[in-house]
């Protein structure tokens, strides 16, 4: 039915264990020292059990008992976790310190069920766009999240651990990503019908690349050419500009996702579909087919070629 | 059989026999025994379990492979939040108490549990509550919210009935938690078989008294929470409306100070079946008795300080995250003494193979494993990686499967010749065993990684393309097999047993008290009450068998045809009293329907027959109380035995209902303090949490608090003129308490009202209005309590001498004078200081 992850192309392993950016690698080396601590506990406690359930072998004294008690359940747990915690609590120290200049700075509010991302330039002005994220390699990049409807969490598993949205709350997080590529950011708090179809896209480009692309985006939308010119009216004449904005048009609206620059994205309906016109007119017709409960109103009714010239002046807006 | 002095043995089991005859016909539904209730309450327990598991199978075949359509995202959603809800409301909480009420009366040598009706009462509000809620899915209604039931989702945006549903269904299923809590607290502390001083109970017992504290503290915050939102949800009381000045966050810090502790309430009697039948396999007591004793105090205390490991990634401060980060992982120490006490056993002893066995061998090794995630989640930096994905549902069902059911499957093959007299089969039980195991770590490893690809949990379908397919398909066969095992499981459970032979008598050949019953068991749960002074008496007293036998020991006769218990002191177990209970009865299926009334109605906004099941409850408790407590025995003391005699009545601070009353007020204050923490918790989140323009009238909060000191001052007295046999001044004492409790609840509501607070404005009024209604309820209980106590003693049922009504009145009157005091300092003194 789907045509798989937006992401296909590349695909990793424990999404969670690259390391791509700077929290996530120092949690990856925490997670590979506990996991390898644990599997060393496990393996002792297991020994020790199977070997007490031998039936012929001669009983220890209770004292015996006793000590492995003091020493095996009380002593020896209590210095491990106690090395873990001196080991450990720096790093959350580091995971939360935002105190670090960032170069770029963010607000991402979650939607049922798609991501209202806005880039917040220094000048004051802000470039607002939708389910993709882009961030300069090797610089930090401030996001300031919250929610104006149910709580969402905002999780990009390559890059740092997860931060929750929650509506009358600004929460802080800071990225790091040290290698270019493209990520998948999710949302991991439940969130009703649709949590399931709500991602993201994460591109970590370098600096300069990520200067030019978000000049771009802070573009108005160019003039429609006339190969899409029935599509632009088309989008007018049904009210899309009811919800959604296209900077440079008469469209201005907030409720759905900005649209300025909806050719440009790497994937449609928060990560669900490819940008592709075919599917952008699949969502159009039926978006709750594609994400259950979702609030745009079905465009079934439109003939399907109308549906397709709509879908190629979407694809148009670079 | 005629004893030298006289007695005859076989007329004294002949008349005991009879007192303690079960109903039969139609009848046999009015039982309240704990060894007949105990298993219905077992049986509707796993048949919840059953369907619990189903809708677990549904969810692993939707996410058998990408993009499933096999569910709907609406029905998916249902589904696992319903799963959860049952496993823990329906499943894992009552397996405990269940489990509890059938098995703690012969663990610690009594006959029976000290309140029996309220063991009746809690499994039939338990059957209804949970058919009501497992109904709504066969009406596309069941509700969505996920087993937290996080607001704003489940307050603004699922407008249907299905939050309505777990919210009241839940709390009620909680209110019958809390009563089986009650009962099994004053059971262990005051019905044990004389002898059995508090450093011999049976660990059992131990675990039970510390699960039934937690449920006494740990219940009311949440059912405190679930009143705030289904206000918000009813009303638009905004608690968690931003927009009102609530907050979102409230709800989870309540949800979670009852959630954490919830999961060491099931976790902690599961390990007391496991302490149970180690030294049984071991053939030896257990090892380090106090290190477990004090364990499990230890697992207790420490688990309502964790909460906060939920909400690591809220957004809360770093040194929040770091203290809850080292609480929880001191958790680890004293779970890990437990398990070390058990090995050492197994070491020091020679070890007996059998299924119970092959299942704890086999759930620790693996419970182990959930522990070491514990300690991984619990470490706050990689919990913001680990936190809502599949690591952590591999983590939670790793403890609780192999922390709670398998003690739990262990647990029923060990006592199920003492229940039912019949041997499970070693063969079957083996098969079930190996695909139990293996099905579950099928299931439940590869999530580990699942969570690490970055798959969330509860999403209803994920992306092809990102490597999440083998894994996920791998857990669907797994949880395919695990089904498999339960039920070669079940099927060897309820299979016909009826020509295979009775199991010998103590056929483990366990050393606790338990095993002395007769198998098959007879409805007297124990011939007589033994003396107790050893920890594993069929091992370690010498003719312990053969005496209990003879009827050697407590009350082994039923002259008056009455059931009969002994009452004993808390930490000595000496005998106090020897207590009737009522037999028999409907009251008790009466009672849980009209009080079902009270929760089920509002779900669908019929508030008039809300009330009208309120009403009908209060007649059905009426006549509960009337008819079957704080009954005038027709001497006052009776012998019970070995030459010692005992009252028949007992008022004050020794008596069970004075102890249950005390633990359930306790409970309910704790509820109260939840709210109280809600009023301090909006307080430090906004400067302006007070409206600047209010209109105070204090006035009214005065007239409250000096007319609430008189009624209470009143109640002391009638009880101070009632044991004076004053009756005229008892009479005047309790009319005026009636008189002033009236006024004082009318003032309580006048404040808010006059001055002006709409609760559906902002938080702040909706708190102090919900304040002032909680004391205004407070008292008119008080009322009720006050009129049935000089209705009591009208009747002639209540005199100087046996006065427990208004002795358990006062009590709950020092409750309610306590509560008005904090309500109106809070809502009246606040404003006049800020």
């Amino acid at each position: 039915m789907f045509g798989g992850s937006a992401l296909e192309s590349e695909t990793r392993v424990l999404e969670a264990l690259t390391g791509a950016g700077r929290d996530a690698a120092e949690i990856a080396e925490l997670f590979w020292m506990m996991a390898g601590g644990a599997a060393v506990i496990w393996l002792i406690v297991t020994a020790l059990a199977l070997h007490a359930i031998r039936s012929r072998r001669s009983p220890w004294s209770e004292r015996a008992g006793l000590l492995l008690i003091a020493i095996g359940g009380g002593a020896i747990p209590t210095v491990v976790l106690a090395a873990l915690l001196a080991y450990g609590m720096p790093t959350l120290a580091r995971q939360l310190d935002i105190s670090t200049p960032a170069s770029v700075r963010m607000t991402v509010v979650g939607e049922q069920w798609w991501w209202r991302v806005r880039y917040d330039l220094p000048d004051g002005s802000h470039v607002e766009l939708a389910n993709e994220v882009r961030l300069p390699r090797g610089r930090v990049t401030a996001v300031t999240l919250t929610s104006t409807n149910v709580i969402h969490s905002f999780w990009i598993p390559a890059l740092a651990g997860k931060l929750d949205m929650t509506p009358g709350r600004f929460t802080h997080l800071t990225l790091e990503p040290a290698a270019t590529g493209t990520y998948r950011g999710v949302c991991a708090e439940y969130c009703g019908a649709s949590h399931a179809r709500m991602a993201f896209v994460v591109e970590v480009m370098e600096p300069d690349a990520f200067e030019q692309w978000l000049a771009a985006q802070s573009r108005p939308a160019g003039a429609a050419g006339t190969a899409v010119e029935a599509g632009a009216r088309a989008f007018r004449a049904n009210g899309c500009g009811a919800c959604h904005a296209i900077r440079g048009t008469l469209s201005v609206a907030t409720i759905g996702p900005d649209l300025t620059h909806v050719g440009s994205r790497r994937s449609i309906a928060a990560a669900s579909l490819a940008n592709q016109a075919d599917d952008i007119a699949r969502f159009i017709a039926r978006p709750n087919h594609i994400k259950p409960g979702a609030l745009m109103p079905p465009f079934g009714m439109l003939p399907p070629d109308e549906l397709i010239t709509i879908a190629a002046y979407l694809r148009s807006l670079q | 059989m005629i004893e030298p002095d006289g007695t005859d043995r076989h007329a004294q089991a002949r008349r005991l026999r009879e007192a303690w005859r079960q109903p039969t016909g139609w009848r046999y539904w009015s039982a309240v025994n704990n060894n007949v209730v105990g298993l219905w309450y077992i049986a509707v327990t796993l048949l919840f379990f059953i369907f619990g598991g189903v809708l677990a199978l549904l969810m692993r075949w939707q996410l058998a492979r990408p993009d499933n359509d096999f569910l709907s995202a609406d029905r998916y959603n249902q589904i696992f939040t319903l799963h959860g809800s049952v496993m823990m409301f329906l499943f894992a909480i009552p397996i405990f108490e269940s489990v509890s009420i059938l098995l703690l009366p012969a663990m610690i040598g009594a006959r029976e549990l000290p309140f029996p009706r309220i063991s009746a009462f809690g499994f039939w509000a338990f059957t209804i509550g949970g058919l009501f809620l497992c109904g709504s899915l066969f009406f596309d209604a069941a509700p969505q919210g996920g087993w937290f039931m996080y607001p704003p989702l489940t307050s603004r945006y699922q407008p249907g009935i299905g939050a309505d549903i777990w919210l009241l269904g839940f709390s009620f299923i909680e209110v019958s938690a809390i009563a089986a809590a009650v009962e099994l607290i004053v059971g262990v502390l005051r019905c044990r078989a004389p002898g059995m001083r508090l450093n011999l109970i049976p660990l059992y017992a131990w675990y039970v008294l510390v699960a039934g504290v937690m449920v006494v503290f740990a219940f009311p915050p949440l059912i405190a929470g679930t009143i705030l939102l289904e206000l918000e949800r009813a009303f638009g009381w905004p608690f968690f409306d931003p927009a009102g000045g609530g907050d979102p966050l409230l709800w989870q810090h309540l949800f979670w100070i009852f959630g954490h502790p919830e999961v060491y309430i099931i976790f902690l009697p599961s390990v007391a079946l496991i302490a149970m039948i180690v030294p049984t396999a071991a053939r030896r007591p257990i090892v380090g008795y106090s290190w477990i004793v004090l364990a499990a105090i230890g697992t207790g205390f420490l688990s309502f300080g964790l909460w906060v490991h939920h909400m690591f990634t809220t957004g809360l401060p770093g040194v929040t995250l770091a203290i809850f980060s080292a609480a929880s992982m001191a958790v680890a120490i004293p779970t890990g003494i437990q398990i070390f006490c058990f090995l050492a056993t197994l070491l020091a002893g020679t070890i007996t193979r059998s299924v119970p066995m092959l299942y704890i061998i086999g759930g620790l090794s693996t419970f182990v494993i959930g522990g070491l995630t514990g300690v991984m989640v619990a470490m706050a930096p990689f919990n913001f990686q680990a936190h809502d994905t599949y690591f952590v549902v591999a983590h939670l069902h790793t403890v609780l499967i192999a922390g709670a059911v398998f003690p739990v499957v262990a647990g029923i093959y060990y006592y199920y010749p003492l229940a039912l007299g019949k041997l499970l089969s070693e063969r079957l039980g083996r098969v079930s065993f190996w695909l139990i195991f293996t099905g579950f770590n099928a299931t439940f490893l590869p999530m580990h990684l699942t969570g690490l690809m970055g798959l969330p949990r509860r999403v209803f379908t994920y992306p092809a393309g990102l490597g999440l397919e083998p894994l996920n398909l791998l857990s669907t066969a797994g949880a395919f097999v695990l089904a498999a095992g339960f039920a070669v499981m079940a099927w060897d459970v309820v299979r016909p047993k009826s020509r295979r032979p009775y199991a010998p008598r103590n056929p483990w050949n366990a050393g606790s008290v338990e095993w002395l019953q007769e198998i098959p068991g007879l409805p007297w749960g124990v011939r007589t009450i033994p003396f107790v002074d050893r920890r594993y008496p069929l091992w370690e007293t010498p003719n312990f068998l053969r005496d209990y036998d003879a009827g050697e020991f407590f009350l082994p006769d039923a002259e008056e045809g009455r059931r009969e218990m002994l009452v004993t002191s808390s930490i000595d177990a000496e005998p106090l009293q020897c207590m009737r209970i009522p037999g028999p009865t409907f009251i008790t299926l009466f009672a849980a329907i009209a009080v079902g009334g009270i929760f089920i109605f509002p779900t669908f906004k019929m508030y008039s027959m809300m009330g009208v099941s309120a009403a009908v409850s209060l007649v059905v408790i009426v006549i509960w109380l009337w008819t079957g407590t704080a009954e005038i025995p027709e001497k006052a003391r009776k012998p019970i035995g070995r030459g010692a005699t005992a009252p028949l009545y007992l008022s004050g601070r020794h008596a069970p209902g004075w102890w249950a009353m005390g633990v359930t007020m306790l409970a309910i204050f704790s509820a109260f303090i939840s709210l109280v923490f809600g009023y301090f918790f909006y307080w430090t989140r906004h400067e302006i949490f007070m409206p600047d323009d209010a209109r105070e009238q204090a006035v009214w909060a005065v007239i409250a608090l000096v007319a609430t000191v008189a009624a209470w001052a009143s109640t002391l007295l009638a009880r101070k003129w009632n044991a004076a046999d004053r009756a005229a001044a008892f009479y005047a004492g309790t009319l005026f308490g009636v008189v002033t409790a009236v006024a004082g609840g009318a003032a309580l509501l006048a404040h808010p009202y006059f001055s002006d607070l709409n609760p559906a404005t902002t938080v702040y009024p909706a708190i102090v209005w919900l304040l002032a209604i909680w004391s205004a309820l407070h008292l008119a209980v008080g009322v009720i309590m006050l009129l049935y106590c000089a209705a009591r003693r009208l009747a002639g049922r209540m005199t100087a001498n046996y006065d427990m009504d208004i002795v358990n009145v006062a009590l709950y009157w020092h409750f309610t004078m306590v509560t008005v005091a904090i309500t109106i300092a809070i809502t009246a003194g606040i404003p006049y200081l800020a």
